[in-house]
């Protein structure tokens, strides 16, 4: 399990979002396990599930927030943190790895100096590095938001970032 | 009636690639032409060959275009379509014949292949039940459902010989029959559509292609064990997947074949879909079943298995898309079909993903008992730019690396344990001289660490503590009584997890440490890594002889580790250098070496 970063950016939910989520909860809290839609839906909305969400839907599912925060933080694709405008996912699936993602994803890491997990100063991109999405046939792959790269060489990476600049 | 079909591969790879676009083009352009009453464009499954995408393929006559671009289209559309002319330049050039086209069947690629599980997939529209339908789909529910006892039909499955495609073939029959016989008024079936092994997509590619397989399976499974719900848990990162069982789904509910009182019967059965979150473990069945549940997705202490107290509490199967993909086949074909294909343990078929450094990345589905040479060499093409094979690896995180002296073993269940693999649910990854096996150990020791739930001690800790010892190999800072502890903790650490994860997590270890000892040794006592893949071990030096000192490598150096005079032979500061090859990249003389 990777450690847990809580979020420090402030939190700006507005109303309508929070409307919005307990609408959604309110008939998700009829089905059985409903906590894991419920928290999907949650991001869906958010794009992220800092504590102030958790504790809605804590409220209106009826379930403490130690419950929600222990679900939230077990699984990866819930984030406690935002991401940001571009979500760059560099695939580090064994057949991406054998053809060289490690070393895409190290040249992520170098030129928008951020860590993986983590979002640029400006909000502007997010880094990840993702289990195998799939598409094998087109090793290494990455993804920015829903835009799919593949067949890469380190030489690319530049280029992929100027592209959302 | 249409005279011509133009199937547009909509699977992930080709989508990835486009295909989406080539579809519009297709159907702009024919309307354009006048054609779209008489040619029909469909968007399909996964065709297999995804190495070649996007790909398409115009009948009657079966052409098979690859890497199309959405510029091809107006070309295929006016030439071969509006003029009757094939495009041969865009034509898989396997296929292209003195006399025309060669059929598809008799490709290296596909010849070998026997289609049960990926039937459909590239056939039909997965997201029109009326052409599953056409296909005999929902005949075989019907069949059960009107002439067959519960009890029958788990007597055929069994008969059969199926055995679970997630991983470990457990006998699918003897596991519904288990459920059968808990008395519950309530039970549950699910499907595990959470294919977590970094490499595979097969399931993946049977619920984008042919969705309506696995939903009437589920009711012919529900039907034997005495159910009237169930759950397909599948990984959120498989939109389309997701997206064509909704709707799947949805018609099966319009067409009253999900529902009450099925084919006029006193039988019941709805679907649910639960979406996953980013976690391996929940491919264990008990610890999905938590997930179901909207909990942190651990596993349980088993007994009570759960055939006897499962999801919610009640008896319940959970079975993997491959298997429930067969489903329907054998009830309509007869077990002693099914049973005809493959070895004596092991019936049928199994789909791979091939992967890594082969040429014809993508899915096959053989009959168990082919080589490992047949699917490398003859399916797959063997390994691009003259590099010689070194290992596969299957079984993904749970399994290990066959090396090339066992590449005539038939692939089923048991032949895989024995050599120290497994076939879990089918990746097979390829790989060459370049690949170090140590640090394949290492990559697949640090994905089940980071997954390890964290539960039992064995498994959270032990494999850690093991992940460290391999850290020390690669950076040669590891003794040869390392390698002997390391050997050790393995297999403590497999007889003492609780769940398959911490019990198969060390086989990476233990097959690479039993078929490639002497390359761990090499990084111990050499302090070398014979792939030079291992950055701690490995200098870059230049070849005096060869250097012709033009100074382009240090001009390119990131961290000014490269010095001497122009036209003079260049040298190395190993002390500064990062080993980050950009020199080697740069050097048109091949002067620079690593070692």
């Amino acid at each position: 399990m990777s450690k847990i970063k809580v979020s420090n950016v402030p939190f700006t939910g507005t109303p309508a979002q929070e409307q919005k989520l307990r609408e959604a909860l309110a008939e998700l809290k009829e089905i059985p396990g409903g906590l894991m839609p419920a928290l999907q839906k949650a991001q869906e909305i958010y794009g992220y599930l800092p504590i102030e969400v958790q504790k809605i839907v804590a409220d209106v599912m009826d379930v403490s927030l130690e419950e929600v925060f222990g679900v939230v933080t077990f699984y990866a694709q819930f984030s406690l943190n935002p991401k940001g405008r571009y979500k760059i996912g560099v695939c580090l699936g064994t057949a991406c790895y054998v053809k060289g993602s490690g070393d895409i994803f190290e040249a992520f890491k170098q030129q928008l100096g951020i860590d993986a997990g983590q979002c640029t100063e400006d909000g502007k991109f997010s880094l990840d590095a993702t289990r195998c999405i799939g598409c094998c046939g087109l090793a290494p792959v990455l993804t920015v938001n829903e835009d799919v790269y593949g067949k890469l060489t380190t030489d690319d990476v530049a280029g992929i970032i100027a592209k959302y600049h | 009636m249409y005279r011509a079909h133009i199937l547009v591969c909509g699977g992930t790879g080709c989508s990835s690639s486009n295909s989406k676009e080539i579809f519009a083009k297709f159907e702009s352009e024919l309307k354009a032409a006048g054609l779209d009453k008489e040619v029909k464009t469909i968007m399909t499954g996964c065709f297999g060959l995804c190495a070649l995408g996007p790909v398409v393929v115009v009948y009657p006559e079966g052409a098979f275009y690859s890497q199309v671009k959405v510029e091809d289209v107006p070309e295929i559309v006016s030439e071969h379509l509006l003029k009757g002319r094939i495009v041969t330049r865009l034509l898989y050039k396997e296929t292209v014949a003195e006399t025309g086209i060669r059929s598809l069947s008799e490709t290296n690629f596909y010849k070998k292949q026997h289609r049960v599980a990926l039937k459909l997939c590239g056939v039909i529209n997965p997201e029109n039940i009326d052409e599953y339908i056409a296909y005999d789909g929902y005949q075989a529910l019907a069949k059960v459902l009107t002439e067959m006892t519960p009890q029958e039909v788990i007597d055929v499955i069994s008969k059969s010989g199926l055995r679970g495609r997630g991983g470990a073939g457990f006998p699918t029959g003897r596991k519904w029959q288990f459920a059968r016989n808990s008395v519950s008024d309530k039970k549950y079936v699910c499907c595990n559509a959470d294919e977590g092994d970094p490499g595979a997509f097969m399931d993946r590619s049977v619920l984008e292609g042919d969705p309506h397989a696995v939903i009437e399976a589920m009711a012919i499974a529900a039907y034997a064990i005495g159910s009237d719900q169930g759950y397909v848990y599948i990984r959120a990162e498989y939109p389309i997947a997701v997206q064509r069982l909704q709707i799947a789904i949805k018609q099966a509910r319009e067409y009253g074949l999900l529902g009450k009182n099925i084919f006029g019967t006193d039988f019941n059965f709805d679907l649910d879909i639960r979406l996953g979150a980013g976690a391996f473990v929940c491919g264990e069945e008990t610890a999905l079943m938590t997930s179901i549940e909207g909990k942190r997705g651990e596993p349980r202490v088993r007994p009570p298995f759960p055939a006897v107290k499962g999801l919610f509490g009640q008896p319940t199967i959970l079975n993997n898309v491959e298997t429930y993909a067969n489903v329907a086949q054998i009830i309509l074909n007869g077990p002693e079909w099914f049973a005809s294909m493959g070895t004596e343990k092991s019936k049928g078929t199994k789909v791979f993903a091939l992967g890594g450094k082969i040429t014809n990345t993508g899915l096959v589905e053989i009959p168990m008992g082919t080589t490992l040479r047949e699917i490398v060499e003859d399916i797959g093409g063997g390994i691009p730019n003259g590099k010689k094979f070194k290992a596969a690896q299957t079984g993904g995180p749970s399994g290990g690396c066959i090396p090339a002296s066992l590449i005539d073993t038939p692939i089923d269940y048991d032949n895989l344990l024995a050599i120290g693999s497994m076939m879990g649910s089918g990746g097979l990854i390829v790989m060459d001289e370049d690949t170090c096996m140590v640090d394949i150990a290492k990559f697949f020791l640090e994905f089940t660490v980071e997954e390890s739930c964290g539960k039992c001690t064995p498994c959270r800790i032990g494999n850690k503590r093991l992940l460290e010892m391999l850290e020390k190999v690669t950076s040669g800072r590891a003794t040869m009584e390392d390698l002997d502890k390391m050997e050790k903790l393995c297999h403590y650490i497999k007889e003492n997890s609780l769940c398959g994860l911490g019990q198969t997590a060390p086989n990476p270890v233990l097959s690479t440490l039993r078929y490639f000892r002497e390359e761990y040794e090499a990084h111990v006592r050499d302090k070398r890594c014979p792939a030079g893949v291992c950055k701690k071990l490995i200098t870059y030096s230049i070849d005096p002889t060869k250097c012709i000192g033009c100074s382009k490598c240090a001009r390119n150096c990131p961290v000014e580790a490269i010095h001497g005079e122009i036209k003079k032979p260049y040298t190395i500061d190993t002390s500064k250098c990062i080993k980050c090859g950009a020199c080697i990249d740069q050097c048109r003389f091949k002067a620079i070496s690593k070692k």
